[in-house]
């Protein structure tokens, strides 16, 4: 190999110990748990729908948002993208890989299974691979997901599924009731 | 004689006919599609702005190979740009494969990319992440990574099959591009790889490039599970191999450029070989000709960085392609637009130019 070959960055300039990922690891080594709660939680909010129809949807988010970083940033290092996937994706929060894939592993994963851009840290889709294996739902990991939506960055993941979940109860209600021959 | 032209017969020179259920105009398409052996390499990307050298180092597989891959700052060092090379490659007519990574660009230059590549006859591309910026030679750079190669394949397809923009913006003339993924089976978690190969293949993928392969073993197994899953019925697969110039180059690899798994049985090969760059060829033909047999597999792309003189030697001495010749160059389609404004320029170079007359032609025209 010639000398002017590159020569990459010898040491990662992200230095942080395991432990920093201890909570993180824990939430995938719990992902099936986390996943009966966040459905119970869904479910709430959207039973909720008239309530935050009433307060306003856009009133309610900066407490929402307030609580969701704080439970989700604790929990999965949360980077607040506002559209969430951590339900498709084993619990493993896809923003915290450095190069935000949605849609798995880059080839770049060490044979340790470690990062590549950040040797100390486990790769996050190898965690969520590991995390999915033990959900429900599972296979959600195999969907293409979208091309993130920057403009959501900061909001409430929450609501808005609240909001979106509520709004196809209704059209799926308007079309049933359109089918049986009565007004909408 | 054309030995091809059995599947093919043109006169050589014009642009390639559309064939029906062919999403591009290209030959690399047209190779696989007929179910031959495809070969595929990789151009090195001068550190400069001279024409000639991209013409020198394409002017190497003349004769060898069914598409020339032009790299997008791969390994994250800075290069000439894919796009650049493709447009002089084009313009002398090779059939390059652009390789487009997400680290550089938002989705906004993407898809500019993708229409004025396919605007100057580029029919193949091959959507990739990309290595992360602190492999390369400018750690400092601040990674894009907008989309993921899945995504991004997705906007291409769909600027492609339905002529709209990411936004739903129609595209008046949606480009024609086969389009290419990359596969590592050789990275963990093993067993979600043929899962994530399925997910491109869903996302659009038509063919697929391979890591560099050093572990035969590990590769059947992973082909095992994709024909399993008849993916390999969806999508042409073509492994990667290349030649190791040394151990001591081996080993650097291994532990500097991310994603390569070389296993220590091929390092003790070369350190015990006597000419180790030799050895290192061998092991690349013997893999390719494994490769070859493999069920499943539709053809190999052969990397060898800084070594690309041996790209045609390895391809004859393996006898992969079986008697049959890649395609040289000839002229691809948009050629005949360049010629027409050319010959205007020509033409008119010496009138001048009235602004009140350009304004009553314009206005004569609508």
């Amino acid at each position: 190999m010639p000398k002017s070959a590159y020569q990459p960055a010898k040491a990662s300039p992200v230095a942080r110990s395991r432990a920093f990922y201890t909570i993180r690891l824990w939430s995938v080594r719990h992902s099936r748990g986390l996943e009966r709660i966040y459905k119970l939680l869904a479910n709430v909010f959207l039973k909720l729908h008239p309530f935050w129809n009433f307060v306003g949807y856009k009133r309610a988010e900066k407490p929402v948002v307030f609580v969701e970083k704080a439970v989700k940033g604790f929990l999965f290092d949360c980077r607040m993208c506002g559209q969430c996937a951590l339900s498709d994706t084993g619990m493993s929060c896809p923003m915290n890989c450095p190069k935000s894939l949605r849609n798995g592993p880059c080839g770049g994963v060490r044979a340790n299974g470690n990062c590549e851009v950040e040797p100390d840290m486990p790769c996050v889709w190898l965690e969520a691979w590991k995390g999915s294996r033990n959900m429900e739902s599972g296979d959600n990991i195999l969907k293409v997901q979208e091309p993130v939506n920057h403009s959501y960055r900061g909001s409430s993941s929450w609501l808005r599924v609240t909001a979106e979940d509520a709004a196809r109860l209704k059209a799926e209600k308007q079309a049933a009731l359109g089918e049986n021959g009565v007004a909408p | 004689m054309n030995p091809i032209s059995h599947f093919d017969a043109h006169n050589a020179g014009d642009p390639l006919p559309p064939l029906e259920g062919h999403v591009s105009h290209g030959r690399l398409e047209r190779i696989l599609r007929a179910g031959e052996f495809a070969v595929t390499a990789e151009l090195n990307p001068p550190d400069s702005a001279d024409p000639t050298e991209v013409y020198e180092r394409g002017a190497i597989f003349d004769g060898w190979v069914d598409g020339i891959n032009a790299t997008d700052g791969s390994g994250a060092n800075c290069h000439m740009s894919s796009v650049g090379i493709c447009a002089l490659l084009t313009r002398v007519g090779y059939s390059p494969i652009m390789q487009i990574s997400c680290r550089d660009h938002n989705r906004i230059a993407i898809q500019g990319n993708v229409l004025g590549a396919a605007a100057m006859g580029v029919n193949n591309i091959l959507c990739l992440t990309g290595d992360g910026v602190q492999a390369g030679d400018q750690p400092g750079a601040k990674p894009v990574f907008d989309l993921d190669c899945m995504s991004l394949l997705r906007t291409v397809r769909q600027m492609r099959d339905d002529g709209m923009f990411l936004s739903g913006r129609k595209i008046t003339a949606p480009p024609q591009v086969f389009l290419g993924a990359a596969i590592n089976p050789f990275a963990p978690p093993y067993d979600f790889r043929p899962h994530r190969l399925a997910k491109k293949i869903e996302a659009g993928a038509d063919f697929v490039q391979s890591q560099y392969c050093f572990d035969l073993p590990m590769l059947s197994r992973y082909m095992d599970q994709v024909r399993d899953m008849g993916l390999d019925e969806k999508c042409f697969i073509l492994i990667g191999v290349g030649p190791l110039a040394s151990a001591k180059a081996a080993k650097w690899i291994r532990s500097n450029v991310p994603g390569i798994h070389i296993p220590d049985t091929i390092i003790e090969r070369l350190e015990s070989a006597e000419n180790q760059k030799m050895e290192g060829k061998k092991i690349c033909i013997e893999m390719l000709q494994e490769i070859r047999e493999m069920p499943g597999v539709s053809g190999a792309h052969v990397m060898a960085y800084r070594q690309e003189e041996l790209v045609a030697d390895i391809v004859y001495e393996s006898g992969i392609l079986k008697g049959r010749q890649p395609w040289k160059r000839e002229a691809n389609p948009g050629f005949e637009a360049v010629t027409e404004a050319v010959e205007t320029v020509i033409e008119q170079i010496d009138q001048p130019i009235k602004p009140q007359e350009v304004v009553a032609a314009v206005s004569e025209e609508l």
